[in-house]
């Protein structure tokens, strides 16, 4: 039996680290995710979970002390944002490299400077090559779910890493909106006890954990990741169907939208999902053959799924909310890398990349619409485009 | 040197199970000069198991006796000479500075090319 | 029954650090930790900083290591091991471990304590993990090749604050680093040198019985950057001790006791001289260093004896 609450998407991923009840929650306050461990520290102080809370002086010994205790066997969940990701980041690696399968939330946001408490994907961006496994939620809902099964994917004996669950800061995170929460056995049956095969608190057989490696070790423990990152891929959709089948709700790597017979579609992630969706039945109500396909899991990178989802597509356009500076065209990593996935599998189709919505920039569904009309017309040309700006004044 | 290992067969994350095996490494060859015994009797005081950074002192636990030093491992830095008590009574009574190699005392420290002249190996 | 603290009942206890790591032949670091670890019975898990002692002990696929041990980074051994402890404690009170009175341990050379740890361990010791860390303290950035530290004594020459034609040596009195971290009202801080084992050990014990967070700062020699022979690590480790530059003290629930003095306080030359960083100080043009450096260390040693209700 699931319970309908109106939540914020903070407090629906604060209600799921309640109900899966880590051992070890470790976090530091950052605008906008700081709502969720305020939540959670009601939860502790209330007596409703068991997770010991330590209260970090910055977020580089929050992702510190999750490793530690990660090490040491336990259950282990964080929450950060933006520059509070940024500051992890030496540790975000070391995370993934000692197969810690800590969860974080992450509440995405700018990153400075100019210092921005806003909306867009920089931050998780810049974790992408670092070994952790990344959900994108469209809404509270999706965060909610997916923390759920994060724990579970990372966790995973063939997996063994950490998962980040993104949702976009403000947009969601604040929004008031309908979530369906499980009962909390629910989520404790789903996710069974956490049995690791190795602990540091298995006094009885010491263990090194992080030692140093030459150029004799080193390449072999990042191969054993990229093992690690290749299991992931089923083991996500797996898990989903799991979770589908008991609790109706279906996720994969991807979502369609209204995909079928669509010309012309964009992929876009997180919040701005929805927005497109609007866009979607606007431009479909003119006759206009167009889909949206949402990215659900950004690493490991579905290139394959991505490619068969677009194979029959007469154009493409990329929906950024971040720059990689300096890269191909300045364009955004989503684009980057799903040019050279289609180039890989043979899908020569006419893409084009917008960069919209930095630093919490809104989108209204009217610009996606141009997003639509101006790929629609790529399509005729078939001509791929570089990147435009979407909704930068000049 | 163990041989080197493909990366299916070794633990994740670099973790190392077999603890202390470092033993299997030896640092022995490390050495310049070398700890031996020399005249004076050992009064088992386990200073130099103390404070040997290489824990190289070699005890009998049950006999209490320290039984010497445990070559494959001992650097020659020659701490346990210069905080054995025994070799500091045998400096006090000397009437000239002695040299580290001194046959008189307890723990000598001697060049490991000279060992076969003053009468080890 | 705690086991005496006389070597000949220490040498039957369990060998915690394995010989075969590689720190240099004469290292303090490894006779602080061998010390310190023979003078707990219970058992400990360690997490270790980025440095020698951690290089050194931990080449793949080698550990010295017979505890359960973890490296994280350089700037965060007390951040890491005050998750294992909230995880030990967390399971535990969940019923899912046995309690068995484990004690938490984070090693930090100077550069990852004084410095870039610093802030780690101001939280750690904060938030009231019931852990001890311990800072060998060699006074400078050893492993990456002497460089200074805030620990570097006033006129030492490292390899970034070398004695050169215009500037001889470092330049700052090094961060009085227990003072500080007494000023977080832990229940326990000491300071103390492997060269007064006993003192060491007692030390030690307080540490990890005092329920609650303890520091603890260990003079330890590096002979590599101090300039001396490989045997001379005790001898002018005690010498440290004996001419002040580092008194042996202990605050134990805001109580400030000195657990050693020395029967006569020697000139700080006693210590400088027998060390090649300092060797620079000793020209004509330098010596007005020294006796700066014997003001300052007859300063703070008037203040820790007035502390300690000595003066």
């Amino acid at each position: 039996m699931s319970k309908l609450e109106a939540l914020t998407g903070n407090a629906a991923v604060a209600n799921a680290m309640r109900q899966i009840n880590p051992d070890v929650v470790a976090a530091y306050p950052i605008t906008p995710q700081t709502s969720t461990v305020q939540t959670f520290s009601e939860f502790v102080a209330d007596g409703l979970v068991d997770t010991e809370f330590v209260t970090v002086e910055s977020e580089h010994s929050a992702m510190s002390a999750c490793v530690g205790a990660s090490a040491a066997g336990a259950r282990v969940m964080t929450a950060t944002s933006a520059n509070g990701l940024a500051l992890m980041w030496e540790i975000v690696y070391i995370a993934a490299s000692n197969r810690c399968p800590i969860v974080m939330s992450l509440v995405n946001r700018a990153l400075s400077a100019p210092i921005n408490i806003h909306c867009d994907h920089s931050d998780v961006m810049g974790m992408r090559d670092s070994g952790w496994i990344i959900l994108m939620s469209e809404n509270g809902q999706e965060a909610y779910d997916s923390m759920v099964q994060a724990v579970r994917i990372g966790e995973h004996p063939d997996v063994l890493l950490p998962v980040a669950v993104c949702q976009d800061g403000f947009i969601t995170s604040h929004a008031l909106e309908r979530v369906e929460l499980l009962e909390d056995e629910e989520v404790q049956d789903f996710i069974g006890t956490y049995a690791p095969q190795w602990s540091l608190l298995d006094l009885d057989n010491p263990k090194t954990y992080g030692p140093l490696d030459f150029y004799d070790y080193y390449y072999e423990h990042k191969r054993q990741q990229v093992e690690a990152m290749e299991n992931a891929h089923g083991v996500i959709a797996e898990i989903a169907d799991e979770f589908g089948k008991k609790f109706g709700r279906s996720y994969g790597y991807l979502e369609e939208y209204r995909m079928d017979d669509a010309d012309v579609v964009v992929v876009a992630a997180n919040s701005t999902a929805g927005t497109a969706r609007t866009a979607v039945d606007d431009l479909r109500d003119e006759g206009l053959k167009v889909g949206l396909l949402k990215l659900r899991v950004f690493r490991p990178f579905p290139a394959k799924e991505l490619a068969e989802a677009l194979s029959s597509a007469e154009a493409i356009a990329v929906l950024d909310r971040s720059i990689s500076f300096g890269s191909m065209d300045n364009s955004g990593p989503l684009f980057t890398e799903l040019a050279a996935a289609l180039a890989l599998q043979g899908v020569n189709v006419p893409i084009a990349d917008y960069v919209y919505g930095l630093g919490g920039r809104d989108i209204a569904p009217g610009e996606i619409e141009r997003v639509y009309r101006e790929t629609l017309e790529m399509a005729e040309t078939g001509e791929s485009r570089g990147v435009t700006y979407l909704g930068v004044r000049e | 040197m163990s041989e080197l290992k493909g990366w299916k067969e070794i633990p994740i994350g670099g973790m190392i199970l077999d603890a202390g095996n470092s033993v299997e490494y030896d640092t022995g060859d490390w050495r310049a000069f070398r700890p031996v015994f020399g005249e004076a009797e050992c009064i088992n005081c386990f200073q130099c198991w103390l404070n040997c950074p290489d824990s190289s002192i070699l005890v009998d636990t049950e006999k209490e006796e320290m039984v010497g030093f445990d070559l494959k491992h001992c650097k020659g830095c020659g701490i346990c000479a210069s905080v054995c008590p025994v070799n500091a009574k045998v400096k006090k009574k000397a009437e000239d500075e002695l040299e580290k190699d001194e046959a008189s005392l307890c723990i000598r420290i001697i060049e490991e090319g000279k060992l076969q002249e003053a009468g080890y190996e | 029954m705690a086991t005496r603290l006389a070597p000949k009942e220490l040498m039957k206890q369990p060998e915690r650090l394995a010989p075969g790591h590689r720190l240099c032949a004469g290292c303090g670091a490894s006779i602080v930790v061998r010390q310190m670890l023979a003078a707990i019975d219970e058992p400990v898990v360690i997490s270790n900083a980025t440095g020698c002692l951690e290089v050194a002990t931990t080449i793949y696929p080698y550990t010295s290591w017979r505890v359960p041990w973890i490296h994280n980074a350089f700037e965060n051994s007390a951040s890491t091991i005050s998750g294992v402890e909230a995880a030990y404690r967390s399971l535990v009170r969940q019923g899912k471990m046995e309690e068995k009175d484990v004690k938490f341990i984070g090693f930090g050379g100077d550069g990852g304590t004084y410095d870039i740890g610093l802030q780690a361990l101001s939280g750690a010791v904060e938030r009231g993990h019931q852990m001890l860390y311990v800072c060998y303290d060699n006074g400078a950035y050893m492993n990456t090749g002497i460089q200074r530290s805030s620990a570097t004594p006033f006129g030492a020459h490292t390899t970034t604050s070398p004695a050169g034609k215009k500037i001889p040596g470092k330049q700052q009195f090094r961060k009085d680093l227990t003072r500080i971290m007494a000023a977080h009202d832990i229940p326990y801080v000491g300071q103390a040198a492997p060269s007064k084992w006993r003192d060491l050990m007692e030390k030690t014990r307080k540490a990890v019985n005092c329920g609650g967070p303890a520091f603890m700062n260990v003079l330890s020699s590096c002979n590599r950057g101090w300039r001396h022979a490989t045997d001379e690590t005790l001898e002018i480790t005690q010498l440290g001790v004996d001419t002040c530059y580092w008194p042996l003290y202990e605050v134990e629930d805001g109580e400030w006791r000195l657990t050693y003095k020395p029967r006569e306080k020697l000139p700080i030359e006693e210590w400088l001289k027998r060390q090649g960083r300092f060797r620079h100080l000793f020209k004509p043009q330098n010596r007005h260093l020294i006796d700066e450096k014997q003001e300052e260390i007859d300063r703070k040693w008037e203040e820790l004896l007035e502390r300690c209700g000595e003066a």
